[in-house]
């Protein structure tokens, strides 16, 4: 018994033209029984940030409560946003802080960073279980599904997609990836992330 | 030699060989091999199937080294396992309701699998543990029960094909064989079910269900049953049930085989969409009651807890 498959649960993020989405499964299973069908795993960090992660689901859900307070602590020092990349080393210190240990989730984000011009330019990045950061240029992903995603994903990927595209890449990476998942699915959600907007949609999936 | 002795004086596995090949005389010329391999159908006429052994010490450990999957998730060779499969007797006769996923560990590694074998006109029989032992030793069985046909102007009787599959079975026991199956059909007696399974055991009774999402069916399917079903509450329940346990199990889904035994021998009713139940129902066909089977579906505005789209919106 593997203790990063008990819950069950992917997450996947994409790269695209000026945005990036940020998706997961909603399955939260115990072993084979499936428990619940409304279990998000990606959670909004900032107006332009976004955290998945996959594994344990207690994890999930401490991390996401210590790294809200983590980022609102970070926030009222600075007196500013935190930016992608010191979200996604944030992310890594905390889960090296339990080397012997760990929280066992892998975290995905997804977010854009604003450039001195003032364009906002897309970020993706994923890490291990204990906060080896892995920056990808085109798409990261995380979970039960994640081999069946990584084929997927190299199949159907490609660069520059405008927002409309990149939600028809991820959805149908995610929904044809999980489906050969015995422990994720269920249905899915996507937040499309773009500098002005956050478009979030939940995805009719296989209930089986 | 008085023939007549040698027919009715033992029942030993060689004089059941002997008299086969008697009877089979004419194919002599060819030897086992000949026909492709020594456990190939074409020489079942000798008697029972030999098999290749790896040539090690012990080979049934050798194989259970590589292939028992709760002692070592990482083993090399991985069986299908998990499964569900239902099987009941009822007034109208015997409603036989199965799954068609295969899983290879988490990999769904197959959504249109055929998991009731058709033994037989009269005869099905239900695939669960692996998948290969079932295939292979239902349709060992079918052609046996074709010679017990030929033999005694009759057709076999459920009890008899099933005990001679479990007799079968435990010939094999500690070598490895994994089978849940269920025997279903009509004979001089009515409907039968019977549970036969590699351990050995044989069961006669009303219901079963096998496999990993058996939990789940068993649920529904207890919850529904009645001897005096109708044909067609009779399937709405099969199909219902075999949703509940492609829903909830992990590794049970894709879709439903549906099969009805009568008097006549079986009928198959249909193949149904799990996802396509829990959204919209089985669609218009007997039984059903047009409502989708999903509970989130079905409750959709109902509690507060679970607002309509738009209000949620």
């Amino acid at each position: 018994m593997s203790i990063m498959e008990y819950n069950g649960g992917s997450v996947i993020a994409m790269v695209g033209k000026g945005c990036v989405a940020i998706g997961s499964d909603l399955r939260l299973g115990n072993q084979a029984l499936t428990v619940a069908t409304n279990f998000e795993k990606v959670f909004p960090v900032t107006d332009r940030i976004y955290l998945g992660m996959s594994g344990l689901a207690t994890d999930v859900a401490t991390l996401r409560e210590q790294f809200r307070f983590r980022v609102n602590m970070y926030q009222i020092k600075e007196e500013r946003d935190i930016e992608p990349e010191a979200f996604a080393h944030l992310v890594s210190s905390t889960l090296y802080e339990r080397r012997f240990g760990p929280y066992f989730i892998e975290p995905v984000i997804g977010g854009l960073w604003k450039t001195q011009g003032g364009e906002y330019k897309p970020y993706i990045a994923a890490a291990d279980l204990i906060g080896c950061l892995n920056f990808a240029k085109d798409f990261v992903v995380a979970g039960t599904a994640s081999e069946k995603l990584f084929g997927v994903a190299e199949g159907l990927w490609e660069p520059d997609l405008e927002p409309e595209d990149l939600f028809e890449t991820i959805s149908q990476t995610l929904m044809n990836g999980v489906d050969r998942d015995a422990y994720s699915g269920w249905g899915a959600i996507i937040h499309i992330v773009t500098p002005d907007k956050v478009v979030t949609r939940t995805l009719k999936g296989r209930m089986d | 030699m008085n023939t007549f002795v040698n027919q009715f004086s033992t029942s030993s596995a060689l004089s059941v060989i002997k008299k086969a090949q008697a009877v089979t005389d004419d194919d002599e010329e060819f030897s086992d091999a000949a026909w492709g391999s020594e456990a190939g159908f074409g020489s079942l006429a000798k008697g029972v199937p030999s098999f290749s052994v790896p040539a090690v010490q012990d080979p049934t450990s050798f194989l259970r080294l590589h292939t028992d999957d709760h002692a070592d998730p990482n083993c090399r060779i991985k069986i299908q396992h998990g499964t569900t499969t239902l099987a009941f007797r009822f007034q109208g006769g015997v409603i036989v309701a199965v799954d068609s996923r295969a899983t290879a560990g988490s990999y769904i590694a197959s959504g249109t699998v055929k998991k009731v074998i058709e033994i037989n006109p009269y005869l099905l029989g239900t695939m669960a543990g692996g998948a290969a032992d079932c295939q292979y030793w239902e349709t060992y069985l079918g052609i046996q029960c074709r010679l017990h046909e030929l033999r005694n102007r009759e057709r076999i009787s459920v009890a008899a094909a099933s005990k001679y599959l479990s007799n079968l079975v435990y010939g094999y026991k500690g070598m490895g064989l994994s089978m849940g199956t269920m025997i279903c059909g009509w004979d001089k007696t009515g409907p039968a079910v019977f549970y036969v399974d590699s351990d050995g055991s044989r069961l006669k009774g009303d219901l079963f269900s096998v496999g990993s999402g058996s939990t789940f069916a068993y649920g529904v399917l207890d919850q529904g049953y009645r001897w005096d079903l109708t044909d067609e509450e009779a399937q709405e329940l099969g199909r219902r049930s075999i949703y509940a346990a492609g829903h909830r199990d992990a590794f049970s889904g894709n879709t439903c085989n549906l099969y009805h035994v009568k008097e006549d021998g079986w009928r198959f009713i249909g193949n149904y969409d799990i996802t396509k139940m829990h959204y919209d129902g089985p669609g218009d066909v007997p039984g059903s009651t047009k409502v989708a089977y999903g509970y989130d579906v079905r409750v959709e505005g109902r509690t507060s807890s679970n607002p309509p789209v738009a209000a949620a919106a």
